[in-house]
């Protein structure tokens, strides 16, 4: 009998086991040992790589090092998707821990946003949020906060702070009980071989004629191909928070549960596994 | 506590109930006649119906209301025949009553009236005082009025025994007429009625006041209504000084009534041994100009309504004053007014007819705020858009014949058939609605009402022509349908049959009908009138056009401050039973699948990665605070110091703590600290004085001495107790619900522990020692809590509520993060604080509260040892609050005086209740009840108040499709739960288990295994219990152990463990799969309260005098040692928690510990930690980050 709010829990507490390797190419004076680190499924690969950066540096000479860069098998690592979406997207399925690549030169411009300190992260983080409010409340909520409540949610990310977090994000989860769910959810979904970065459309939880709509009816609209057709074996799995949902799952109750602290629904279309 | 209704009776002499949680009126449809008044109870309500006469309903209850009859059979010896029934010319009776002065014998029984009847036949009782007597039940004596015994003696001259019978009341939820038992006693046809006066005496008796008023406007008072005799027994005639048109009475002493010229009575003098009370005393009408027409009366107020319908709330009246000091008029005009549970009014708005509440009435505010309507729609009020599933449930059995008639009446029609049958889906209320209508003149006795329906009467022949609109739809339709469609409506609703029995229309008839309707349907006339009675009836009373009430009685409704009504907007709660987060997609696949994938993900991702770094590192966090420390050496006193709880990160990423205290010693600064993680309980130890807690470590148990701290504010303690239990709760890696093995305990206060099991605790030979056991709180407050491994835990509060866990964790002081959301209640208790009142005898002024210098002090507690005054009581602690003042208790062990003294020579000698020449001193007790509210993970079970639970004790892995659950009622009754699963452990309803006596305890072991102990002490066996027939067959009486009386007995796998009432503990010899029931009591230990025995035959108990190093306590948890399958018994005691714990339930704890091979005990002890199974090795680096790895 779990409660709904153990799996805020659960998806707060999120970790993914990783194995930080020094990319061959790097220039070191002496071998770099590999660094393991938990890293929180919820927060940004910059935000939380200050240790990897120190274990690294100690073996080079400061000329070489550059800004700091990942990347998992060719993949440049865009820090500004939450690691567990990068997780999800890109190496579901794989054996952990996660092996990462860490870079300091050769900064790939194309696929990569500069993020010379955490405040960039912040700014970025707090746009996702507001723009996510902007499609729940028309952003009534996040405007009616005060500085120090933004700054709340912010240093509950920053240093893990599930209760303090949370004790803020309530408010954007919240809506009138007779509208019965968002204005419209917060969501985007991505795909780990596709052009576009993510599919981000405007989606009401509650149809006009007061049916509630699901996860499969989001992506009927969205991404047909991602639901297996009658008699047809699985192509796609859909994942979020490392866990495939069921596609009955009304879409409301994932906004309220599963979403990112950055208030977004980010949902992995990844190839069904062949075995 | 049973279930609340308002009731109230339209104009049409309909009457309806309605519940607090409820919108919607429900339809009350044994009613066959029309009703003109009502006035009702918590088990019954009384009406006058139309022809003047009493009936009387009462609820239908899973408990039936029985009567033990008895009478003796009388036998002397003489040398010829040894005994017979041939007795002396000077004896008694051959078949007598105890006393031997009536001559009753069996045929001599008749049943009081028609509303009952025999159970079985009579038998004779073989149970004597808790002993088995020989097969035929004789007990011996030397001679009649004398003291007898089971065994017959050498000069054993007479025997007698006792022969019993009990007769059941049948007639329950029907208006059952109350019968005039001589003719012509009864006075002429009653026109007012009005019940009260529950409150006068203690619940066993369950005395309740009826007085009527005839029309000639005479008072009669029903003599001896209670419990077991709902009916009462005889109408008596009260004098009174004129006409009286109205009566109203209190669920107290007050008792007011009108006279016809407009005056008004107050009746004095009622009492407990005088419930009709001594006199009248005459009170004014409130308006000089127009006389009152109407009185109300509660506990402590008078409500009155004079005739220019104008309101009057009467001020001053209080228990010795009853008639008040005067009038105060209040807003609204009504008809009549109606006084309540908790002195609540309701009254009927002379404007618009409707039911108004009176908002805003609480014991310190009586006369309330506001008058507000209630919205709360009828029965088929809304019958167009009604095919919710209220509406369907109060169909109730009409619903499903109707389906089964449509089917088997014809498939084609089942499509036209279906939107009408939808639509109507609740046709009978409106039927019967329709029928009333058509009798209306009958009911009118208020020359108002007469007005309000003529004006309608033109109404239903309108509807007539609108309806008529679907018949000839179906008439187009094929001809077999035009066959079957009337005939189906017919069969709802055969209107053309006035004389019909309206209530039970069952399948056969309506196929009987269906026969008979065929060749009718043809007649478009019959086809039009039923039809309108089916769809369109409730048209006039649509939303614009509101029911007309004559009446209303909140007898039965219970509502207070906290009380939740929906009374009062029907529009919203379709809105809210559609959220989601409430809804009943908590079952749903998709939740249950995304927690068990979260749990599997946090598996495959962090086990075996726990020694890894994490990224984000948690600071160490620090909260401080002042308080008061009990000093740990003497003088003992409180000493201020600085209390600080210092939080961070563990290396295997739990949280640590450590609790520091910091005081001054000498003028030195000084410290003391505890880790976190070596906690095993924090108790909340509210006194009136102090708000106090303590910490327990195992050290601190052995030494029965916990850290005690007290703080400032009731909140500020909360506050730290929440904290400090997270703090632990995170410590230990605990969180959510507990598990379904976990162990459950009750402290003298109420307040609720959790312990989950490991299974190192019941590990043999070397168990965890139970000192160890980390317990945590659970809001809510009990008395008694029992479980099984299946999770299935119920409760029963102080004031016998029973509360069934609904599976959330918090509640109480645990806010937000530390309680869940879903399914935490409010919960309520009540208990009662006791006082003694002490006198002492002198030959000059009798008793007087003048003692001797050496007594106890005049006012006492119950040891006499602490001086308790009416005025210096205090509550038991801030949460609770007083309900009402200081009363002399009657209920007390060995019985009272009329005044409530008990006499003894002596003041610390055992009191009885009637004065003799040696007694010198003289006592009596003074209750005062007071009530606590609080959340928690409990829902109410009403309505039957519990004394006693137990559930079936089984292994965590079992599957059952229904979980046996045994209770016994808090009047003595054996009950058994109905469809008990582990999805709904809530069951739907009790099943009655006859006892020839109450009883006071009940256990069921794995092997469905009943014991139980009534509360002669006898002990008995229940016999053939198993899943097919789940409340066995009979009764098989145990001896006792030799004198002692056994107060509770518990059951585990195969061992019985009863306690009795000195406190020694016995184990059951002897029990065999071919003979459960044993040979022998063996003795295992004295200063034992409470046993539970448990799924693996372990024996845990409640036990008192335990010694620790610092102090000695008393209700301490303890656990036996060295219990093994071969060695039932035990050896030793393990002493956990406590003192001051009042349970402990052992009985979801299945947990084993894996079997330790021990292939020789010779070899020296092993050790006892097994290795934990299943679990993968994991190769874990030796250094890590340039780390050292710690594991």
């Amino acid at each position: 009998m779990a409660d709904d709010k153990d799996v805020l829990r659960d998806v707060w507490f999120g970790r993914i086991p990783t194995c930080f390797t020094l990319h061959q190419d790097e220039v070191t004076e002496r071998e770099a040992e590999p660094f393991y680190l938990l890293l929180p499924r919820v927060s940004y690969l910059t935000l939380v790589t200050d240790k990897v950066k120190k274990h690294f540096q100690k073996v080079m000479k400061p000329d070489d090092v550059e800004e700091m860069w990942f990347e998992y098998e060719g993949t440049a690592l865009k820090w500004h998707y939450p690691i567990g979406l990068l997780y999800d997207l890109h190496a579901s399925n794989t054996a952990l821990p996660w092996s990462i690549f860490v870079h300091f030169k050769n900064f790939p411009l194309q696929d990569l946003l500069h993020c010379p300190s955490n405040s960039v992260i912040e700014a970025h983080f707090m746009s996702c949020i507001k723009e996510a409010d902007a499609l729940k409340h028309k952003g009534a909520v996040v405007n009616e906060m005060q500085k120090k409540d933004h700054k709340q949610l912010w240093m509950g990310l920053q240093n893990d702070k599930f209760d303090q977090f949370w004790a803020m994000n309530r408010k954007l989860m919240e809506y009138p009980i007779e509208e019965r769910g968002f204005r419209y959810i917060p969501f985007r979904i991505y795909q780990p071989t596709s052009d576009r970065p993510f599919i981000q459309k405007l989606f009401r939880p509650v149809s006009p004629d007061g049916h509630v709509h699901t996860l499969g009816d989001l992506l009927k609209e969205m991404l047909p191909a991602a639901i297996p057709k009658d008699n047809e074996k699985k192509k796609y799995q859909v994942v979020i928070h490392g866990i495939e949902p069921m596609l009955e799952t009304p879409i409301q109750w994932l906004s309220e549960h599963l979403s990112h602290p950055d208030n977004f629904l980010h949902i992995s279309i990844i190839p069904a596994q062949c075995d | 506590m049973p279930s609340s209704l308002l009731w109230a009776v339209d104009v049409f002499g309909r009457v309806y109930s309605l519940s607090p949680t409820s919108q919607q009126w429900d339809l009350c449809k044994e009613a066959q006649l029309e009703i003109k008044r009502i006035t009702a109870t918590q088990q019954c309500c009384w009406a006058i119906a139309c022809d003047h006469q009493i009936y009387l309903n009462v609820y239908a209850s899973d408990v039936p209301i029985r009567y033990q009859e008895e009478t003796y059979e009388n036998q002397r010896w003489n040398p010829m025949d040894g005994f017979s029934d041939r007795l002396l010319p000077s004896d008694r009776w051959q078949w007598s009553d105890v006393t031997g002065l009536k001559h009753q014998p069996l045929d001599s029984f008749r049943l009081p009236s028609d509303n009952w009847e025999w159970e079985a036949d009579w038998y004779v009782d073989e149970n004597f005082g808790g002993e088995a007597t020989e097969k035929a039940g004789w007990t011996y004596a030397i001679d009649f009025p004398a003291s007898y015994t089971k065994d017959k003696k050498w000069n054993s001259c007479v025997r007698r025994r006792r022969w019993i019978r009990f007769r059941r009341y049948k007639a329950r939820d029907t208006w059952a007429k109350v019968s005039s038992e001589l003719p012509g006693s009864l006075p002429d046809p009653f026109s007012d009625i009005s019940c009260g006066g529950w409150e006068i005496t203690e619940e066993p008796m369950g005395l309740i006041s009826l007085w009527a008023v005839t029309l000639q406007g005479k008072v009669w008072f029903r003599e001896d209504i209670h419990h077991q005799n709902p009916e009462g027994s005889a109408w008596v005639e009260v004098q009174c000084p004129g006409e009286v048109v109205q009566i109203s009475c209190g669920p107290g002493d007050l008792v007011w009534a009108v006279m016809w010229e407009g005056h008004l009575l107050v009746r004095e003098g009622i009492g407990r041994d005088c419930p009709k009370g001594t006199s009248w005393a005459e009170v004014q009408s409130p308006s000089p100009e127009f006389g009152a027409i109407h009185v109300a009366v509660g506990v402590s107020v008078v409500w009155a309504v004079t005739k220019d319908r104008k309101v009057w709330f009467r001020r001053g009246i209080n228990s010795h004053n009853p008639c008040g000091s005067g009038w105060i008029s209040m807003v609204g005009e009504m008809v009549m007014i109606d006084v309540g549970v908790n002195d609540q009014v309701w009254g009927i708005s002379s404007e618009d007819r409707a039911v108004y509440f009176r908002q805003g009435v609480t014991s310190s505010e009586l006369s309330g705020k506001a008058w507000r309507a209630l919205t709360s729609l009828r029965d088929g009020d809304r019958s167009s858009s009604r095919s919710s599933a209220g509406s369907l449930a109060s169909a109730g059995c009409f619903f499903s014949n109707e389906v089964t008639v449509q089917s088997q009446g014809s498939v084609p029609g089942d499509m036209d058939m279906e939107p009408e049958g939808a639509s109507g889906g609740n046709p009978d209320p409106q039927e019967q609605a329709d029928a009333s209508k058509r009798r209306i003149p009958k009911v009118t006795s208020d020359s108002f009402i007469s007005e309000l329906v003529s004006d309608r009467e033109g109404q239903p022949e309108k509807h007539e022509g609108t309806v008529v609109a679907p018949i000839p739809e179906e008439e187009a339709e094929t001809e077999q349908e035009v066959k079957v469609a009337p005939a189906v409506v017919l069969s709802r609703s055969p209107s053309g049959r006035p004389d019909h029995a309206w209530s039970n229309v069952d399948l056969e008839e309506a196929q009987g009908r269906l026969a008979v309707g065929c060749p009718a349907s043809d007649t478009g006339d019959s086809c039009s009138l039923s039809s309108v009675a089916t769809y369109n009836l409730d048209e006039p009373y649509g939303a614009d056009d509101h029911p007309i009430w004559a009446w209303v009685n909140g007898g039965s409704c219970v509502v207070d401050s906290h009380s939740q009504l929906n009374w009062f907007n029907s529009g919203v709660s379709s809105a809210q039973s559609m959220s989601l987060s409430v809804s009943p997609a908590q079952t749903a696949a998709w939740r249950k699948q995304i927690f068990e994938q979260l749990s599997e993900r946090s598996k495959r991702e962090m086990e075996n990665f726990r020694h890894y770094e994490q990224a984000v590192e948690q600071a160490v966090w620090v909260k401080k605070g002042t308080m008061q420390w009990w000093r740990d050496w003497k003088p003992y006193k409180w000493v201020d110091v600085h209390f600080a709880l210092e939080q961070f990160c563990g290396t295997d990423g739990n949280k640590e703590g450590i609790i520091f205290i910091y005081y001054t010693f000498n003028d030195e600064k000084k410290y003391l600290h505890t880790f976190i993680n070596e906690v095993t309980i924090l108790v909340p130890v509210l006194s009136d004085s102090k708000h106090t807690f303590a910490i327990y470590t195992p050290e601190r148990t052995k030494q029965r001495w916990p850290i005690r701290l007290a703080v400032a504010t009731e909140q500020e303690m909360h506050d730290w107790l929440a904290l400090l239990s997270v703090s632990c709760c995170d410590s230990r890696g605990i969180q959510g619900p507990p598990c379904k093995q976990a162990i459950w305990s009750v402290t003298c206060k109420g307040d609720i522990f959790v312990s989950e099991p490991t299974p190192s605790l019941e590990a043999s030979p070397y168990p965890m020692p139970c000192d160890q056991m980390y317990w945590h709180q659970i809001g809510g407050h009990l008395r008694v809590i029992e479980c099984n491994s299946l999770g299935v835990v119920w409760g029963i509060g102080y004031d016998h509520t029973a509360w069934v866990y609904t599976g959330g964790y918090g509640g109480g002081f645990f806010q937000g993060l530390a309680s869940s959301t879903d399914n935490i209640y409010t919960q309520t208790d009540t208990k009662s604080v006791y006082i003694y009142e002490n006198q002492r005898w002198n030959p000059v002024t009798g008793y007087t509260n003048r003692g001797l210098p050496t007594d106890r002090y005049m006012w006492s507690d119950a040891s006499g040892l602490q001086e308790c005054t009416k005025e210096n009581t205090k509550l038991p602690s801030p949460q609770w609050a007083w309900v009402n003042d200081w009363t002399v208790d009657y209920n007390v062990s060995g019985g009272t005086d009329k005044e409530g003294w008990q006499y003894a020579a002596d003041f610390p000698t055992s009191f009885h209740g009637s004065k003799t020449l040696k007694d010198f001193v003289r006592r009596r007790r003074w209750a005062r009840k007071c009530k606590l509210t609080t959340t928690g993970p409990w829902k109410e079970v009403p309505p039957i108040p519990l004394s006693e639970i137990t559930t079936l004790p089984c292994m965590a892995a079992s599957r059952m499709e229904h979980v046996p659950l045994w209770a016994i009622s808090s009047k003595g009754d054996v009950l058994c739960r109905l469809d008990v699963t582990v999805q709904a452990p809530a069951g739907t309803s009790w099943l009655h288990v006859g006892t020839d006596q109450p009883f006071k305890s009940i256990c069921i072991g794995s092997a469905h295994q009943v014991w139980a102990i009534a509360r002669d002490g006898s002990v008995f066996y229940r016999g053939s219990v198993s899943p097919q027939n789940l409340a066995g067959d009979c009764w098989y009486h145990i001896p006792s152990p030799p004198r002692q009386k056994l107060k509770q007995v518990s059951v585990g796998r195969t061992s019985v463990y009863a306690v009795d009432e000195n406190g020694n503990l016995w184990f059951r010899q002897g029990l065999t799969p071919s003979y459960p029931q044993g040979s022998s009591w063996e003795h295992i230990s004295t200063n034992v309260r409470k046993v539970s025995v448990g799924p693996l035959d372990q024996v845990w108990i409640i036990a008192d005098k335990v010694q620790g190093s610092h102090s000695l306590s008393c209700g301490t948890v303890c656990r036996r040692l060295g219990v093994l399958p071969m060695e039932p018994k035990g050896l030793s005691w393990d002493y956990g928690i406590g003192g001051g714990w009042e349970h402990i339930t052992v009985r979801g704890n299945s947990t084993e510990a894996p079997r330790i091979s021990m292939p020789s005990m010779v070899g020296g002890p092993t050790p006892a930690s097994g290795a934990p199974r299943g679990t993968p090795p994991v190769s874990i680096p030796d250094v890590m980050n340039g780390n050292a790895v710690r594991s």
